[in-house]
């Protein structure tokens, strides 16, 4: 009796961007990153169903983090004050392929930056490094509608991924994302039913699907991972059983999150590990176990965990 | 908390709906047919495809002397459409001859739908082998639309209905031609003929059985206007019966895409069985995607 074929096939399948304007299409971007167009699950049907190989963004953030632990600072010592040199080593040094750029200053309860120092950043990070970007806002509605658009205008068409838009806040970035080129990332707090919702409301304003990365939110090893995980793979089966709504390509917070638990940071803690170790060993672990759900875009924090995760990366899709 | 079950891995998939109106049955088409006016069929090719039709229904209707030339008239009438209509056809007569007329000129690309045949009949014994071999030589996408239906006519019971399409999904795969590649329709009847309204009950409990003849189970599709024949409240019926039918595993319909009361029926009832993710603008989105 013969063996029966039981791969599944699916009929839909993600959203394939290309992020980053080079000369040719009138940018300044030396490289770009392709990802999505997944026509399966991650591991299942043939090598052609699988994405584009999931890429990791790096975080540069617009002021020096204040609240960083020291395993996350060692690495970034001399750039903390300098975005453009901390993109630099970001892609020179540690070989990333994405820069996101990540505007904690602005937040009111921060540095209240303005948006005349959001440009400059922006400027200083387009000019240091040749990748493509991205550009996140500090979630704060009123802050982020005053200064994002400003950032998209200092990014015009360079084809950058900007956000986020929520369900409550999408017009005024979603329009200037539109008429400035970008990739837009529309965000829901890890509700499936509001995240779909964004993405319609998004499209109703004539911001192409097509040009879309959904944001489900990201919760840390052991800090909500299962709520995340979950979610991720109930997009991406949404995706391949054809929901154009649900076909984006996904990015999560991997680097914010996992620098959040308490035991990736906590340098007094015997028994668990060197802290040196764990922290990386922390946000890799939360890269890695996201990915088998079907994500594209990971943000990341630690160099050690950034190569971790880049060497799981090639090896699964190669 | 959502976590994806066995079932939602399997294809999900979405209401196939096969748009009726071009007919020769209908007035308007058939005048079309009778001046060669290829505007009024073009029109009807584009208006139904923007409300959500995934095939579009092709019959000569009665009138026509030279039915297949008819037929191959239609089909590229449709596919010259200006601004191009790739939406693909199903192909409706009761005459092989007919629908091989249409497939010599189709583009089955997209699919095209061999609409229909009946599992044997007194005078063809092998009409349905007849199909399989058309719908073979039309490609991998090309799909027929099966009857409950034997020599021995229309079946009134649920048994019967049953034991057909068994056998009809059965004969399918000996020949190797996959039954997801088959629409079996169960044959709706008009409700309001005498003692025919026990039917729409025996064919929702046929469908409950059919649905499990094959895994993935073969298509279910029905005529849908079919049912509210002469009635009062034909669209009230009509989409009150089709989300019962969803319910019992129906995945297509030949219906009024222009109905939109009946469209929202759809998308609701995708959206009830887990089909589709609930969003505040479901019935939007539906519009939208099958565009």
């Amino acid at each position: 009796m013969p063996v029966p074929d039981v791969a599944e096939s699916f009929a839909g399948e993600v959203t394939r961007i290309t992020l980053g304007a080079t000369k040719e299409e009138g940018g300044t971007r030396t490289s770009t990153v392709t990802v999505g167009g997944a026509r399966n699950v991650v591991y299942g049907g043939s090598v052609e169903d699988a994405s584009a190989k999931p890429v990791i963004a790096m975080d540069v953030l617009d002021s020096k983090p204040g609240d960083w632990p020291d395993t996350l600072v060692e690495p970034y010592k001399d750039v903390l004050d300098s975005p453009g040199d901390w993109a630099k080593k970001c892609v020179e040094e540690f070989g990333a392929e994405l820069v996101c750029i990540k505007f904690d200053g602005i937040h009111p309860d921060k540095a209240d930056e303005d948006a005349t120092h959001a440009v400059k950043v922006t400027e200083e990070v387009l000019k240091a490094v040749g990748v493509p970007l991205v550009l996140w806002g500090c979630g704060n509605d009123e802050k982020d509608n005053q200064v994002m658009p400003k950032v998209s205008q200092a990014a015009k068409g360079q084809k950058c991924l900007i956000g986020t838009v929520t369900e409550d806040n999408y017009k005024a970035l979603t329009a200037i994302a539109l008429a400035d080129g970008h990739f837009l990332i529309t965000a829901a707090p890890l509700d499936i039913n509001i995240a779909k919702q964004v993405n319609i409301l998004a499209s109703d304003m004539g911001f192409p699907p097509e040009r879309m990365v959904t944001f489900q939110a990201t919760g840390a090893l052991g800090y909500g991972i299962e709520y995340a995980y979950s979610i991720q793979e109930r997009q991406r089966l949404a995706a391949l059983s054809g929901d154009k709504m649900m076909a984006m390509p996904v990015i999560c917070d991997v680097g914010y999150e996992s620098w959040r638990a308490k035991e990736a940071k906590l340098a007094d803690a015997p028994g668990w590990g060197d802290v040196k170790d764990r922290g990386p060993m922390w946000e890799a672990t939360t890269a890695i176990c996201l990915l088998q759900a079907g994500v594209d875009i990971i943000r990341m924090r630690h160099p050690k965990a950034v190569a971790a995760v880049k060497d799981f990366i090639n090896q699964i899709w190669s | 908390m959502t976590r994806a079950t066995g079932d939602e891995l399997r294809k999900v998939v979405i209401m196939i709906l096969i748009a009726e109106r071009i007919n020769g049955m209908f007035a308007d088409v058939k005048q079309a047919i009778a001046d060669k006016d290829k505007k009024v069929i073009q029109e009807l090719a584009k208006k139904q495809t923007k409300a959500g039709a995934a095939y579009l229904d092709v019959n000569v209707g009665t009138a026509a002397a030279d039915q297949e030339g008819t037929m191959q008239w239609l089909v590229e009438t449709i596919q010259s459409t200006s601004g191009g209509c790739a939406t693909p056809l199903c192909l409706d007569s009761q005459k092989p001859d007919v629908i091989a007329a249409g497939l010599k000129v189709v583009n089955a690309e997209n699919g095209v739908i061999l609409n229909s045949t009946p599992l044997n009949k007194k005078s063809d014994e092998e009409i349905f082998d007849k199909y399989l071999e058309m719908a073979e030589q039309a490609g991998p996408k090309a799909s027929i639309i099966t009857l409950t239906m034997d020599k021995n006519g229309v079946p009134q019971d649920i048994d019967t209905r049953v034991a057909i399409a068994a056998e009809i999904v059965s004969k399918a795969m000996e020949k190797g031609f996959d039954p997801q590649r088959l629409f079996i329709d169960p044959i709706v009847l008009p409700v309001k003929v005498p003692n025919a309204q026990v039917q729409p009950g025996n064919i929702l409990a046929a469908m409950d059985q059919i649905r499990f003849l094959s895994d993935p189970p073969p298509h279910m599709t029905v005529g849908l206007s079919n049912i509210s024949q002469g009635a009062s409240e034909r669209s009230l019926i009509n989409r009150v019966f089709l989300a019962m039918a969803m319910s019992r595993g129906l995945d297509s319909a030949i219906a009024d895409v222009f109905d939109e009361n009946l469209m929202n029926v759809v998308a609701t009832s995708d959206m009830l069985m887990n089909k589709q993710i609930y969003s505040d603008s479901f019935l939007k989105v539906y519009a939208s995607v099958n565009k």
